[in-house]
């Protein structure tokens, strides 16, 4: 085990760089830098501007310095929000995206299941029809319909929810609808379709002939071979929604890291389009990481020290 | 077994109805929570409330709570007024912050902000402030010293963090040689602290508009105490105002409030407790919030309509429409140093070609104004307004047969039978249907070929900057109201002049114009300047801006200037 975790830790830190790298240079390599506007700045201001980003120096000086000051931890400033931190900007908008995408995955993993579940017990009868239409509904239609569908009913139109803000527990019910009606809708698959796999296999009758009760054949065998396929998707499905969907802060006015990174991407914000970049690259590995550590907890038969790195 | 199957069933229910019913707890905590909140602002009605009874007006009934809600579109990038360069900035420093002058709403005309009088030499070179007495929202005292360290900040060569508009301050005798390190000497710079309350500042040039532009934020005063703490403006706390709000809350990417500084001279002009802004870049949620009753003001400068929905919400609420002109201007410039582009009558050719008004009133849809010159309305100049003085009508029009012939004839000169180039814009839905609009009207009006090339924002800038580009489509906005901030921008190797024009003529109108402090000598000089540049047509004008936005019929007080700042310092709410 420690020695999985020690080889995943020197992976990470390979990958890391590597993305850092490639990152940096293709950023670079975008025409224009965080001064450039459409009323030009004079020749003079812009080289002392320059200087103090050490912009004027060349690209590859820039480089090397940029992973002296990562290595002690420095993300260095926000080229365009003046003088804040990068560390700041990513744990303030983060912490908005946390707050909701935790809420979210939580919403998506229960109903996903129990709606999985309830197909595959009453497979090809009307609570599996209807569950299975709402699934390939929910991921057909892209979030951004989904979104503006919900404000205009919800909010608008019958004046439930607020249409934008964060402040209170209201602001959550259109976000996480909106986010988890993809999740949900694969999770349920998911879920049915290994259910019924397991709902045939010998060991089910084997327990059912044992004299088990239903409940404890359920939740001891069955739901816990059924929803391996489920943690596949779960994991980068974390991943994915904490580090902020764009759509949705943007149309719900939410200040998360997602808006954050397109916006400094659109300003040439050299430092904070590095530090999320980052960022985002470990949130990813340490979900795959959890994700591997999770198959060990259901699955006694998969050895982490046995599987290739990868 | 079909027992156990239905308690699942039953489970399942009582998850899937708990999470509803746990919505449903959720819905009444807020509720609650809304109730709570209640008591500050019923402490802060009853301080507004103190107020209105010292100048209760007769018929508008002031509304109890005097909270404003409003969107920005972005955030501002900071809260520093020597280092702001943008409109969403301009409209909160404006609420935190006042200059030795204001702008009165309704003329237009700099009235007097932190200074109280100045006395004005007769050359027009020396300004004497007189300050008033004013404080700082920690209580001291606003004096002259405070202005010129303001100033000593934004020209300082070597500032830690260099001032992108420092050129905004380079009216100044040796402000231009100070900051770009010629002069080392600040006392050298025409800023001169005779007293506490008395300021001296020279000029290099008679400036009709100076005043005008000591509203403007680089020109801000500053607190002294910022001088050790460069990040003094990235935290609530430690900024200390002269204006009449003060920022007391401030979310990133979130939302930013605003509260009444009680320390303000003109407090009793100022009706407004608190302003709350959200930040939201979605014109969509903000028309829908501001349907829904979650913002008091929705639109333009600092927030977002969508275009498509101008025309309806024009119908839909005619009484919270306003629709305002401002001093912008949208254009397609060429590169005057390739051909076929170096030839004049091509250039006219095309502008001639197209019909605008089908353009504003199918795309824009914003009731913007068919533009045939550069300055646009709400300029001042010589007591009036620039282009009530001077009709772009008589610089050409659109006439379809006349473009055909001169384009003819600009072929021949050039020795070319057909015309082919590329048209450029950045990327936007807006810029793209226009440029669709224009390129075909021209292959329709004149048989010219135009292939559309689309690009991101900072790849376009600078191939503009390069001259690595055919036509490109172009805007420009006012940093004073004068007709120099658009008429300057032309003359030969000017930072702005990305279309390779040069032509002595028109750069000697412009360096009278500069020198001058006669009124009405400018004015004759800019009339000549915008003929020559009208009929050289290096920029082809498309329309004059204007600003759309509705405004709640209980929100009063809320002002735009000529190019479409806006001031939310004396808007108030009414009882509804």
């Amino acid at each position: 085990m420690v020695r999985y975790i020690l080889n995943r830790f020197v992976h990470m830190i390979v990958s890391l760089f590597v993305l850092i790298s490639a990152t940096f240079f293709l950023m670079k390599a975008i025409p224009g830098d965080p001064f450039t506007s459409e009323k030009k700045i004079p020749e003079q201001i812009l080289q002392r501007l320059y200087a103090q980003y050490n912009l004027d120096k060349p690209v590859f000086e820039q480089y090397v310095l940029y992973l002296k000051n990562i290595v002690k931890g420095d993300l260095g400033i926000s080229m365009k929000m003046l003088n804040q931190e990068v560390t700041d900007i990513i744990s303030q908008t983060f912490s908005s995206s946390l707050k909701l995408g935790v809420v979210a995955i939580i919403v998506a993993i229960i109903i996903g299941i129990v709606l999985g579940m309830l197909a595959a017990l009453y497979h090809r009868r009307l609570i599996d029809n209807v569950a299975m239409v709402l699934a390939v509904l929910g991921i057909a239609v892209p979030s951004f319909v989904v979104a503006s569908l919900l404000q205009y009913l919800l909010a608008y139109h019958w004046k439930i929810f607020p249409v934008m803000g964060f402040k209170g527990p209201m602001n959550y019910f259109l976000p996480v609808m909106a986010l988890t009606a993809s999740p949900i809708a694969v999770i349920a698959r998911l879920t049915r379709s290994s259910m019924l796999e397991v709902l045939h296999a010998d060991y089910i009758k084997t327990a059912k002939a044992k004299g088990l009760g239903w409940f404890s054949i359920l939740s001891r065998h069955v739901l816990r071979n059924g929803v391996m396929p489920v943690i596949t998707y779960v994991g980068p499905m974390t991943a994915n929604i904490i580090t902020g969907s764009v759509v949705i802060e943007q149309i719900f006015g939410i200040g998360g890291i997602g808006k954050q990174f397109v916006q400094a991407i659109n300003t040439r914000d050299y430092p904070i389009i590095m530090g999320i970049t980052i960022f985002y690259g470990v949130i990813l590995m340490v979900a795959r990481f959890l994700t591997d550590v999770a198959y060990v907890a259901v699955d006694p038969r998969i050895k982490l020290a046995g599987r290739k790195e990868g | 077994m079909k027992k156990s199957k239905s308690l699942l069933l039953m489970i399942a229910l009582v998850l899937v109805i708990g999470t509803v019913l746990a919505g449903c707890g959720g819905n009444n905590n807020n509720a609650n929570s809304g109730n709570n909140a209640s008591p500050t602002n019923a402490a802060a009605t009853d301080n507004a409330g103190n107020t209105n009874t010292g100048n209760a007006t007769g018929e508008e009934k002031l509304a109890a709570d005097q909270t404003l809600k409003i969107n920005l579109s972005s955030e501002p990038p900071t809260f520093d007024p020597q280092q702001a360069q943008d409109s969403t900035s301009n409209a909160i420093l404006k609420l935190m912050y006042e200059g030795l002058t204001r702008q009165n709403a309704e003329t237009g005309q700099a009235e007097p902000g932190m200074a109280e009088s100045w006395d004005v030499s007769a050359d027009g070179l020396v300004y004497t402030f007189h300050l008033r007495d004013a404080k700082w929202s920690n209580g001291d005292a606003v004096t002259a010293n405070d202005f010129a360290f303001a100033w000593q900040r934004v020209l300082d060569p070597n500032a830690e963090q260099a001032a992108p508009y420092a050129y905004q301050l380079y009216y100044l005798k040796n402000a231009e040689a100070y900051n770009t390190g010629e002069v080392t000497d600040f006392s050298q710079v025409g800023v001169k602290v005779i007293d506490d309350k008395t300021l001296e500042v020279t000029l290099t040039n008679p400036t009709p508009y100076f005043l005008g532009l000591l509203s403007f934020y680089t020109y801000y005063p500053v607190h002294s105490s910022v001088k050790d703490n460069a990040k003094w403006a990235t935290s609530v706390d430690s900024q200390i105002v002269n204006g009449p709000f003060t920022l007391t809350e401030w979310t990133t990417g979130q939302s930013l409030s605003v509260t009444k500084n009680p320390g303000y001279y003109a407090a009793d002009e100022i009706k407004a407790q608190t302003i709350n802004f959200s930040i939201v870049n979605s014109g969509a949620t903000e028309l829908l919030s501001y349907k829904n009753g979650e913002l008091d003001r929705a639109g333009g400068p600092i927030g977002e309509i969508p275009t498509e929905q101008l025309p309806i919400v024009e119908k839909e609420f005619p009484n919270e429409f306003t629709r305002k002109g401002i001093a912008s201007v949208y254009y397609y410039q060429f590169n005057v140093t390739e051909k076929p582009f170096t030839n004049a009558k091509i250039r006219k050719a095309l502008a001639m070609a197209i019909e605008r008004q089908p353009i504003i009133d199918n795309i824009t849809l914003g009731g913007q104004l068919p533009a045939f010159g550069f300055v646009p309305p709400g300029i001042q100049s010589n007591g009036d307004e620039f282009r009530n003085q001077v009709a772009d009508s008589q610089y050409f029009g659109e006439d379809i047969e006349g473009a055909k012939a001169l384009l003819a004839e600009g072929l021949k000169e050039e020795g070319l039978d057909k015309l082919s180039f590329t048209l450029s814009y950045n990327t936007s839905e807006g810029h793209q249907k226009i440029a669709v609009a224009v390129a075909d009207m021209w292959k329709k009006n004149l048989g010219v070929e135009v292939k559309l090339e689309n690009k991101e924002w900072g790849v376009f800038l600078e191939d503009k900057t390069n001259l690595n580009y055919q036509v490109a489509r172009a805007g420009w906005s006012a940093d004073y109201n004068d007709p120099m901030t658009y008429l300057d921008m032309w003359v030969t190797g000017g930072g702005n002049n990305d279309t390779g024009y040069s032509n002595p003529e028109y750069d000697q109108l412009i360096k009278d114009a500069k020198s001058s402090a006669d009124n009405a000598v400018r004015q004759e000089k800019f009339t000549a300047a915008e003929k020559i540049l009208m009929d050289d047509m290096v920029i082809m004008p498309i329309y004059y801006y204007t600003n759309n936005s509705l405004t709640k019929e209980y929100l009063k007080g809320v002002t735009l200037d000529f190019s479409g700042a806006i001031d939310l310092s004396r808007a108030y709410l009414l009882e509804h």
